[in-house]
């Protein structure tokens, strides 16, 4: 990152009280891990590529707290800072993942006929249905420190793989530095196009830097299968359709994944992946599947019952509103996806969200009659 | 290694790092080319910053509506040397043809000002001067630590605590000011917000923040010095009415007074005979000063000739929120557009002649009379 204190050769003349945050006001994942201790056995240490502890800590230390969620506030600049931070990141890890252990083995599972129903989710209630995950490349640094060289190569790369993809799959590329109005206006309608950052959890890691340089969407030709470059990942994956037939969604997501996969490898590039914590990305909170499973689901009267957030606790789900992680519901829409993201596999994760926001419906239902739900609440899954 | 990530474990050429300037507008944008960043890209300064720390935010940023940006930073007082094949153009184009080899004239002596004790307060609303100080031994606000920024800010306290007289004050750091003290600085105008400005924000000043940030004023409220801001120090007198005489008579005796309360301590202030004040903007070397008014002129305002007439008394526009807004119900700040290579009075002067001048002409122009005889030439 070359704006960061990171690189500044006299910060190791101050002590390490000098330089430790004050976290004082902090509420995210990396203030309630980061004592002063550990910070100064992590302080001198850097990644291969140069990446430091002040790095990774940056977003959490300028982002005292979220209003929805508890964020992470730290992110990785490659995939060996999982390694040479793994004494903040290890327990940043196991709070957010449900304390998942630095011993514990992650399971991936992308065979959708695994997955059980999900093709009739009620299109009365549920608008939409969407399975996004991440992947990184190997060999790269990620965005929040990636040079533009780098991130020029992965587009390269990204763009190769994907413009050899037919059948259901063969679509376009669309570099966000190029595009002319119309083909803005058209992916805008389409809910495709994705802006410069303006998170500042994002802005703070990095990651908007040199923007739009080497960033694109690319697109099938049906408008069901959609991949981001060099966004919040190196790749963003997305398959997504009106209404609610998620088995749908999730086969072709697992078949784009698989192809893509096949072709990246073919060029000497996997993607970064280990048996402890699955896909590596950017954030913390995506590792593993990376996989976010979700509906845009009409629940009013649910989402007003004092039990709601207890019920998607239960069933391991989250809610968002429908413009992202940073907005709130609108109208009764909810956002509602898996919470888990390490620890469970791809299939399992899915099958939480097809199985919860069928559960969710069927109370919807009721409540809309004047019926109570208690009989219904789930137990913890 | 300079290099901060990995790009010497892949060889990239500069050819595959160079940024794409082609829809920019700023003046690193103009001076960048290839080759220039090939020859720059493996230096850094002694603390470690590098080319792309010095122009990311001209990179981020390509064009400002309103203002030509200068679009790179330093990050410490070395950068302007380390980099001067890229910062030398980028200086002389910004500071009017300003060479490498010019000497550049600092004055602070408040006695030099001619006039300037009444500018018409039915048009003159307010009048200010602000500068910047960087403390030597530490790097800049894009590129310090938080141990060096904590550092500045303790010196700070120290050399402010010791002012007296109409000078006497109290520092309110922003990370645990009471919600009385900070409805009062806001309501004084004093309160220094998280910059929001992408020119800023993609420096990276804003890391860290409140952490090491606070305002000092006099209990006067005519004297405020911001810590840790966009430079290590701003220091700003201020006052309403048109008195800008007095405003830059208290401007110089304090700012002397903190030089002498930082040298007693061991601190010189960045500054050579060539740049004169070392700051984080190029844009703001030399003098770093901006003298100006918030004056209505909305007469001026729509007068073909005003821009003309503005640029032929060296002086510049702004709306009345700062540098990036747009002027409100024809009242602009207008102060003096040069830094570098015109010492402090001569500068104030400037503004003090041309406000009058311009005030005389929206007088001209109330009663539907011509203004031509007024014109003034290339100063």
């Amino acid at each position: 990152m070359p704006f960061g204190n990171t690189h500044n050769n006299f910060k190791l003349n101050y002590k390490v009280e000098e330089e430790y945050p004050d976290l004082s006001k902090h509420n995210n994942h990396m203030a309630k891990v980061l004592t002063k201790e550990i910070y100064g056995k992590l302080r001198d240490k850097q990644t291969p590529s140069g990446y430091t502890v002040d790095d990774v800590i940056q977003t959490g230390v300028d982002n005292p707290g979220h209003p929805f969620i508890m964020t992470v506030g730290c992110v990785a600049g490659d995939e060996e800072s999982y390694e040479v931070f793994k004494d903040l990141l290890d327990p940043v890890i196991c709070d957010r993942h449900g304390g998942y252990k630095p011993t514990d083995k992650h399971k991936t599972d992308l065979n959708f006929e695994n997955l059980k129903g999900g093709d009739d989710l009620d299109p009365n209630y549920v608008l939409s249905s969407r399975v996004r995950t991440g992947r990184s490349i190997k060999g790269f640094t990620l965005p929040p420190h990636n040079s533009r060289g780098e991130r020029r190569l992965i587009e390269k790369l990204s763009v190769e793989a994907l413009t050899s993809l037919d059948g259901e799959f063969k679509g376009k590329y669309y570099p966000l530095k190029s595009m002319t109005d119309a083909e803005q206006e058209q992916l805008i309608a389409d809910h495709f196009l994705f802006d410069k950052p303006v998170s500042p959890l994002l802005t703070c890691a990095g990651m908007a830097r040199d923007w739009p340089d080497a960033r694109g969407i690319w697109h099938n030709d049906n408008k069901t299968f959609l991949v981001w470059v060099n966004e919040e990942d190196h790749l963003r994956v997305i398959s997504m359709q009106k209404g609610g037939n998620m088995r749908e969604v999730f086969r072709r997501f697992c078949v784009g994944l698989g192809k893509i996969e096949e072709i990246f490898k073919k060029h000497n590039h996997g993607f970064m992946w280990n048996e402890h914590l699955g896909y590596i990305l950017t954030c913390p909170s995506n590792l593993g599947t990376g996989l976010r499973g979700g509906v845009h689901v009409k629940l009013p009267k649910l989402s007003t019952h004092p039990k709601f957030e207890e019920i998607l606790t239960r069933l391991r789900l989250q809610k968002r509103g429908t413009g992202g992680v940073d907005t709130a519901s609108v109208g009764g829409v909810f956002d509602i996806s898996n919470a888990d993201r390490l620890g469970s596999s791809e299939v399992e994760q899915v099958q939480l969200v097809v199985d919860g926001v069928k559960l969710m419906v069927e109370m919807e239902k009721k409540l809309e009659k004047g019926e109570a739900i208690d009989s219904m609440i789930p137990s913890q899954k | 290694s300079p290099h901060h990530n990995s790009l010497t474990l892949k060889g990239l050429s500069a050819e595959e790092e160079y940024p794409d300037l082609s829809q920019h507008n700023n003046h690193m944008a103009k001076v960048l080319t290839l080759d220039m960043y090939r020859r720059l890209r493996d230096r850094a300064t002694p603390s470690g910053f590098t080319i792309d720390g010095v122009i990311q935010t001209g990179v981020d940023n390509p064009g400002h509506p309103f203002i030509m940006t200068v679009g790179c930073v330093a990050g410490d007082e070395e950068t302007y040397e380390v980099f001067k094949e890229l910062l030398d153009p980028v200086i002389s184009d910004r500071h009017g043809g300003y060479k490498p080899t010019d000497k550049h004239k600092t004055d602070l002596n408040s006695n030099n000002l001619k006039g300037g004790d009444d500018l018409d307060p039915n048009y003159v609303l307010s009048s200010r001067v602000r500068t910047g100080r960087s403390i030597r031994g530490f790097c800049l606000p894009p590129h310090c630590s938080r141990g060096e920024r904590r550092a500045v800010e303790t010196l700070s306290i120290e050399a402010l605590a010791s002012l007296t007289g109409d000078l006497k004050g109290k520092y309110y750091a922003l990370k645990n000011m009471t919600d009385a003290e900070q409805q009062q600085l806001i309501d004084d105008h004093f309160l220094f917000d998280k910059p929001v400005s992408p020119l800023l924000l993609a420096s990276g000043m804003a890391r860290d923040w409140p952490d090491a940030r606070g305002i000092w004023h006099n209990d006067n409220k005519t004297f405020l010095v911001w810590v840790n801001e966009e430079d290590h120090l701003r220091v700003i007198s201020m006052q309403k009415g048109g008195n800008m005489k007095e405003v830059f008579n208290r401007f110089c005796t304090g700012l002397t007074k903190i030089e002498t309360l930082f040298k007693e301590r061991g601190h010189a202030f960045m500054w050579n005979e060539h740049l004169g004040y070392v700051l984080t903007c190029p844009s703001n070397l030399g003098t770093g000063l901006r003298a100006g008014v918030h004056v209505k002129l909305p007469n001026m305002s729509k007068n073909a000739k005003f821009e003309e007439i503005l640029k032929r008394l060296r002086l510049q526009k702004r709306g009345t929120g700062g540098v990036d807004t747009a002027a409100v119900g024809g009242v602009f700040d207008i102060s003096n557009a040069d830094r570098l290579g015109f010492s402090e009075v001569e500068l104030v002067q400037m503004v003090v002649d041309g406000i009058k001048l311009l005030i005389e002409m929206e007088k001209r122009l109330e009663k539907g009379q011509s203004i031509d005889d007024l014109m003034p030439a290339q100063k």
